[in-house]
């Protein structure tokens, strides 16, 4: 799979096999998020976005509550969960708007591959910006804000909620793809949906950051990692009716 | 659907006399809510001043509460039913149960925010409750504004449908987790809530006034449903001609 990695990123065609078996489906995956991926190293309009605009909320949200708030570990946990997610969202919708920009999605569609494959393949490469992102936001947080968020707990919640975002995300930018608006549709779909997650990494980051028993948080971990399986489940199974009628 | 026919000038139409009533007995039903609710019902027992008063509400916040539920249910239903089916009538279903069940959303959230204040001395909390009935709201105006995004009727069915059932899937997550955080709502009917504040317990007319509200507000809840859904069905009827006319 490494070598298929480095070939797909050199620009090398991907092969095409046709047939069943998991690895099969898992290579029609992987060589779509490679297209994604290369396809974004040429361009580099939608992960640079994200993490132009990640950096750009930190400083803001720095300068909005310096000398307002006593303790600035007090407001990081909310700050960087909607970092997460506001940045999160101007990738997300590039994943499938793009293809529609460019008059491309009926190509992929007519591709010889699993719609799921499709879905599965861009959440690998949405997933990919937005670890991205979050590998430049919290050093500058630990900057702006002197509170060190490298610490196992908080990692793992954000790793779970990052996949939990990128599966509901996703999903919802191939939903909107087509309809009117969508770069501000995607949103105002997207938040209401993620709000669970939302409360566990606050909730969660929070009470690291306030140096409560880790036992008492794991069921946030276990929210997050429920949530994921759900959807991710609910995902595969949907994801074919969105395009059945094209 | 209706059929309107024009006989010697007069609109004739087999479902007006049948929804004027239906009309007329839910201006009876509110009527009879309010006066269960203020007059029939005893006072609470264990409550004193604004809170004995301000309680009187429960009666209409259930009834939104049941007949919101309902709504949001039928979406569910009418979504489903679309994507197993694929007939638009499905489709009318779950869209005049989201836009009659927010509509009794926003009654739980006008007549929660007015009884909050004299009983938890605070118009709003981040209760489970309230938290989830926001978001679910939320996300229903969502739906109403997705559904205005798109021209295709059959595309905006499927992907309404699509969207309210994966959506729906969020909902117990966020009552989980609002849960977790704290609650200080009163459980009315089953389980004891150590922190609870404003509770009271259900008298025999309470019981008796809430059974009577909850049927009324139902009656409302149905009579708007039956105009939605029927006007809805004129808008597809209407397309349909269009279409025939401009081929």
């Amino acid at each position: 799979m490494s070598r298929d990695l480095l070939g797909g990123l050199l620009g090398e065609p991907v092969k095409m096999r046709t047939g069943g078996g998991f690895s099969a489906y898992m290579r029609k995956a992987f060589a779509v998020a490679a297209k994604d991926v290369r396809a974004e190293l040429r361009a580099k309009e939608v992960a640079s976005t994200m993490i132009v605009f990640g950096l750009l909320a930190v400083v803001i949200f720095g300068l909005a509550f310096d000398l307002r708030v006593p303790q600035s570990a007090m407001v990081v946990p909310g700050i960087l969960w909607v970092i997460v997610l506001f940045a999160g969202v101007l990738g997300l919708h590039r994943s499938f708007g793009a293809e529609v920009d460019r008059d491309t999605l009926a190509g992929l569609l007519l591709a010889p591959v699993e719609p799921s494959a499709i879905y599965f393949g861009k959440l690998a490469s949405n997933l990919l910006y937005l670890f991205l992102l979050e590998l430049f936001v919290l050093p500058v947080i630990l900057v702006m804000f002197d509170t060190n968020l490298f610490q196992f707990h908080i990692l793992l919640a954000l790793f779970l909620g990052t996949i939990g975002y990128a599966e509901v995300g996703t999903f919802f930018a191939a939903l909107t793809a087509n309809s009117r608006a969508r770069e501000s549709m995607l949103p105002v779909l997207l938040l209401p949906v993620m709000v669970p997650v939302f409360m566990a990494g606050v909730s969660l980051t929070a009470g690291i950051l306030d140096g409560r028993p880790v036992s008492g948080l794991t069921t946030w971990l276990v929210i997050l990692g429920v949530f994921d399986c759900i959807f991710f489940v609910a995902a595969y199974w949907i994801v074919d009716l969105i395009w059945d009628g094209i | 659907m209706a059929s309107t026919t024009t006989v010697h000038g007069k609109r004739s139409d087999i479902w007006y006399g049948p929804l004027l009533t239906l009309d007329i007995l839910a201006g009876l039903a509110m009527v009879v809510a309010i006066w269960a609710g203020l007059f029939f019902a005893k006072e609470a027992t264990n409550l004193a001043g604004d809170e004995q008063i301000a309680q009187r509400i429960f009666y209409f916040h259930m009834g939104c509460n049941i007949t919101a539920t309902l709504g949001f249910l039928i979406s569910v239903i009418g979504s489903a039913g679309y994507l197993v089916r694929r007939t638009l009538v499905w489709d009318r279903i779950a869209q005049a149960g989201v836009e009659v069940g927010t509509i009794f959303g926003f009654g739980i959230m006008v007549t929660g925010a007015i009884w909050a204040k004299p009983t938890w001395n605070t118009y709003w909390t981040w209760d489970p409750r309230l938290t989830t009935a926001t978001i679910t709201i939320l996300i229903y105006l969502a739906y109403m504004l997705f559904r205005n995004g798109m021209d295709n009727r059959h595309t905006r069915a499927r992907f309404s449908a699509i969207y309210a059932l994966f959506a729906f899937l969020s909902v117990p997550f966020t009552y989980l987790s609002a849960r977790i955080f704290r609650s200080i709502h009163p459980v009315v009917f089953n389980g004891s809530n150590a922190d609870a504040q404003g509770a009271f317990s259900i008298g025999p007319t309470m019981g008796q006034t809430l059974l009577i509200t909850i049927s009324c507000f139902t009656i409302l809840f149905l009579a708007l449903f039956f105009h939605r859904w029927r006007q809805l069905s004129l808008e597809a009827r209407i397309a349909d001609i269009r279409e025939e006319l401009y081929q």
